[in-house]
């Protein structure tokens, strides 16, 4: 059997997962040890680039579907199908190429946790399980993979238990994550059909008629509140940052895009075609996650929390991909569907590269400071220099603006909104242009959110005793940034190569693939027509690169090199207190007038003495999470009730106990009864 | 081929070249209309030349991104003005970078800027970056949405064809088009720092933005951001001229006496925009900050009026 033939791929991608949950058990016995951790981690690392070697060959080789092995141990109701196609392949690359690197920072990152017991065996599990759900290919093995992943992350998330708010987000988050897979399960179950045929291949052959709208609904709410989308984003911000910082990246960066494999195998793949309207629910609720998530993370000031939040934001923008290319498909557009598909799926393999950027960099931040808060940090430049280029190569590439990655997949993103026109309904017409001024404002959003993190994070003056003193962090957690920063960048000038091998992909999902990029001269892309759009990365990061060289060289020669080291200037007015400096509150103030008090029913409370008093001015913000007090809130008010009127049921004599017993068997066998 | 590099390289000279020129003229019709003598025309060069020689004061605790971040700001605005036609359409680059590209390259600028203003850890410079995102937030949406309207039109989002496409028969007035022109208008006067968003000719906390963020830079450093202005705003009044007032621009492969016609045609433009410019300036007073957003949103919400007429009102083919 040649190395490259699609059984033998997915065989070796079976033995990875296998692999990865051996090193569990070698976790539970090594983690005690430094050594034992930094093995497992490497070992991760190792796995996990093998795996995305093997979904890369598999996602380019040339027949689109591929032979899926069947396991031995298989579940009693079905068969336990395993192996790539396409889509899950193309996902399996995404996801295992920053969980190496992630594993790769996790080498020096792990060293420092407190309790590594509680990390190190979870962690491959965690791994193992995202890939079970993209290797599977029926829907046992996709809802036992996605469980593992939920209760691996889950353990994760409690492994720094101390603090009340970790076990509270641990507790919102398994209460989430258990809904969500219920809802997943109705799914499979109503694709299943009266037969119950559960590998992928026979729902695909029997789709049951108008099943499809309940299926997108159900995808909605099942993998849409794994990955975030609003209103069902409460638990990420606070389950994300309450893990340690590798694993947050995981959560935020990887564990996002396997919900959004989710919601793509139920609904571009297992649904059968899409109906227009479809699109209409799909983008209105990604744009509303989109605003809201970047608008969310700029009220944030905590660096952690406010990565978490931007996820939202991120995962808004990839839905409103997916939207556009259900409305496409819908319509019978194929270019245009693939267009948006592709910059979708683009998206997501930017996001899964920049987010666990940024989870590293403030994970090294946390470690070197001890804090998360940034109005206690500042000026980390100085004292953590590599850390610095790599989050701010990060903070450009998230905040979309070029030459980086983020801003190709948005470009993308556009172009597929300017086909939107020909769309035949007028409902989606009205809606797509008022999604893309949503994205626009988002993109601008997000730029002020990360002038914000970064600025206050590692520019102007210390604010804290911590930060002064903070250390540069260690080798491992540098080189896994910097690779995760030059990635970024290689996305961003050379994005030809990545549409390129999304082509089977949109292909599979969408039935149309774009035109190849690689023909184009100069690493060009040119999504539809070379009249009509085109970017060309490398040219422009040329440009730039020349421009600011030719600048530099003219300012050498001509200019004076004088250069002298002064007190701030600060219009005759410095203050040597770091106090004095913009904080992160006061840096998003503007923003929350201007915006907040719609979204957030922002109230400022200034109490000022009097004339003559030399007591304290105090200044109080007053934030309301609107969803939390809509949506969460009353329903938590519902449960506890109930809670306590159950809880008296404790309390019964042996004889009421009995008497319910059989007023329960009666009542049940009446209903058993009348339903015959 | 030749021809269209050619182009593209006279025209990245040109408004290198050009852009101190304007804020010079902007500045003297300005005093004119106030009945001021003003500085002659080329006292931008001689500022620049006077900067560029003194001895560069930087803060303490400046980091290797507060020196580093003028020549990448120049450097991002230069492209981007580069890549707007103007005195002839058919620029080399025109395929490589459209123009939404060029927004966003004013992004990465105005990005780095706004660090650059927070570099210091002073009060000023956060104050400005603060206000900046802010302006931004609203003024890069409506900008967007102003370009998804003129993309429209011409099928493209390149303004070689933009640009073609409005000189070319089908073009013709519309809503759509006024509106885009009133939010890009609004747009150009934010992200220039004019009266009424902004003025560049004071110091006052209460009324700056853009000088706030640039207030620790001096010698070299500032010589480089205030051309980095300069252009920017020689950008905006170049776009605005080559998509709304299309006529006299040479087309690609044309003969040497479009091309002159095309050069005073631009000249003549510009000067008309610039003074227009003015004398809106001179007829308003400056705003509350808290306005401004109210002002920036009037563009947003026009861009995306434009916008949604125009995808309503298409039939479908």
């Amino acid at each position: 059997m040649s190395l490259a033939s699609p059984c033998c791929l997915s065989q070796l991608a079976a033995g990875g997962v296998g692999l990865l949950l051996a090193l569990t058990a070698f976790g539970i016995f090594a983690a005690r040890r430094p050594l034992g951790s930094r093995l497992t981690y490497a070992a991760c690392m190792l796995i996990c680039a093998g795996l995305a070697g093997v979904a890369l060959i598999a996602l380019l080789a040339p027949d689109g579907r591929l032979e899926s092995i069947e396991l031995a141990v298989g579940l009693p109701l079905g068969r336990t199908l395993l192996g790539f196609d396409s889509l899950s392949a193309a996902f399996a690359v995404i996801i295992n190429l920053a969980t190496a690197i992630v594993s790769g920072y996790a080498i020096g990152y792990g060293a420092h946790a407190r309790e590594p017991q509680r990390i190190v065996p979870f962690y491959p599990a965690f791994i193992a399980g995202m890939n079970l759900v993209l290797l599977a290919q029926d829907a046992f093995s996709f809802l036992v993979g996605w469980e593992f992943m939920s209760l691996a992350s889950w353990a994760l998330v409690v492994s720094e238990h101390g603090s009340s708010e970790n076990r509270r987000a641990a507790l919102v988050y398994l209460i989430m994550a258990t809904g969500g897979a219920l809802t997943l399960l109705l799914a499979f179950g109503l694709l299943a059909g009266p037969e119950g045929e559960y590998a992928f291949e026979e729902i695909r052959r029997a789709i049951t008629p108008g099943v499809g709208a309940i299926i997108l609904v159900l995808a909605l709410v099942g993998a849409g509140s794994k990955a975030g989308l609003v209103p069902l984003h409460a638990w990420l911000p606070l389950a994300h940052p309450a893990a340690p910082s590798h694993v947050s990246a995981l959560m935020s960066g990887v564990m996002t895009k396997v919900a959004v494999y989710g919601f793509v195998r139920l609904v571009f793949d297992l649904a059968g075609p899409p109906a227009w309207w479809w699109s209409v629910p799909v983008l209105l609720i990604a744009g509303i996650t989109a605003l809201l998530g970047v608008l969310y993370a700029l009220m944030e000031h905590d660096l952690k929390r406010l990565l978490a939040y931007h996820t939202v934001e991120n995962i808004g923008i990839i839905f409103i991909g997916l939207g556009l290319a259900l409305a496409f498909e819908a319509s019978a557009l194929p270019t245009a569907a693939a267009l948006a598909f592709a910059a979708a799926i683009f998206h997501v393999f930017n996001h899964s590269l920049f987010k666990s950027l940024l989870f590293m960099g403030s994970g090294a931040v946390l470690n070197a400071t001890g804090e998360r808060d940034m109005e206690h940090l500042g000026g980390l430049i100085h004292r953590m220099p590599v850390t610095a280029v790599a989050f701010l190569a990060g903070c450009i590439a998230i905040s979309a603006l070029p030459p980086f990655n983020g801003f190709v997949s948005e470009w993308l993103t556009f172009q597929a909104i300017l086909l939107s026109p020909d769309l035949p309904q007028w409902i989606p017409r009205l809606v797509v242009p008022a999604i893309g001024a949503t994205l626009a404002c988002s993109a601008a959003l997000a730029a002020a959110c990360f002038v914000k993190a970064f600025g206050m994070t590692f520019l102007g003056r210390a604010r804290s005793k911590a930060a002064n003193s903070a250390r540069e962090t260690d080798r491992w957690s540098q080189i896994a940034m910097l690779a995760l920063a030059m990635l970024c960048l290689l996305a961003g000038i050379l994005p030809g190569f990545v549409m390129d091998s999304l082509g089977p992909v949109t292909e599979m999902a969408v039935g149309a693939r774009l035109a190849p990029q690689s023909v184009q001269p100069w690493f060009r892309i040119v999504p539809i027509a070379t009249g009509r759009s085109a970017y060309n990365g490398v040219l422009v990061f040329a440009m730039i690169l020349f421009a600011a060289a030719a600048t530099a060289f003219a300012v050498r020669r001509f200019a004076s090199h004088a250069l002298r080291r002064s007190p701030a200037w600060d219009c005759g007015f410095p203050d040597p207190s770091p106090a004095t400096q913009y904080t992160a509150g006061s840096f998003a103030q503007p923003i929350r007038r201007v915006f907040g008090s719609a979204v957030f029913r922002a109230r400022e409370h200034v109490t000022m003495p009097k004339p003559g008093d030399t007591g304290m001015a105090r200044l109080r913000v007053e934030l309301r999470d609107t969803v939390w007090d809509a949506l969460y809130a009353p329903v938590i008010r519902i449960v506890e009730t109930m809670a306590e009127r159950l809880n008296r049921m404790q309390f019964l004599t042996i004889r009421a106990y009995l008497t319910l017993v059989f007023a329960a068997l009666v009542t049940l066998l009446i209903i058993v009864g009348t339903w015959r | 081929m030749s021809y269209t590099w050619l182009t593209q390289l006279a025209q990245a000279a040109l408004v290198l070249g050009v852009a101190p020129l304007l804020s010079g003229v902007t500045r003297k019709i300005r005093a004119r209309l106030l009945r001021r003598q003003g500085p002659a025309i080329v006292q931008p060069y001689r500022d620049l030349l006077k900067l560029i020689r003194k001895e560069a004061v930087i803060a303490e605790n400046a980091s290797w991104l507060f020196r580093a971040a003028p020549y990448v700001i120049f450097a991002t605005t230069w492209v981007a003005a580069a890549l707007v036609p103007t005195f002839a359409t058919g620029l080399t680059l025109s395929a490589a970078a459209d123009l939404i590209v060029i927004v966003a390259l004013l992004g990465t600028a105005r990005f780095l800027l706004a660090l650059a203003g927070l570099d210091v850890g002073t009060s000023f410079g956060g104050i400005g970056s603060s206000r900046e995102m802010l302006f931004a937030s609203l003024a890069e949406p409506a900008m967007l949405m102003a370009v998804f309207t003129l993309s429209l039109f011409a099928g493209s989002t390149q303004l070689s064809s933009i640009s073609a496409y409005m000189l070319g028969p089908d073009a013709g007035l519309s809503i759509s088009l006024a509106l885009a022109l009133v939010a890009l208008i609004i747009v150009s006067i934010g992200e220039n720092a004019r009266i009424p968003v902004d003025n560049p000719a004071t110091h006052l906390e209460l009324t700056m933005v853009h000088e706030a963020m640039i207030l620790e830079y001096s010698g070299r450093h500032l010589a480089v951001i205030e051309a980095a202005a300069s252009l920017k705003l020689l950008l905006y009044l170049s776009l605005i001229a080559c998509v709304f007032t299309p006529w006299g621009t040479a087309v690609a492969g044309a003969s040497a006496l479009s091309y002159a016609i095309g050069f005073i045609a631009y000249a003549i433009k510009l000067a008309v925009l610039a003074f227009l410019l003015v004398l809106f300036e001179t007829s308003v007073a400056k705003m509350r900050v808290f306005r401004v957003p109210e002002f920036l949103g009037v563009a947003l919400m026009l861009g995306l009026l434009g916008t949604i007429l125009l995808f309503v009102s298409r039939v479908s083919r």
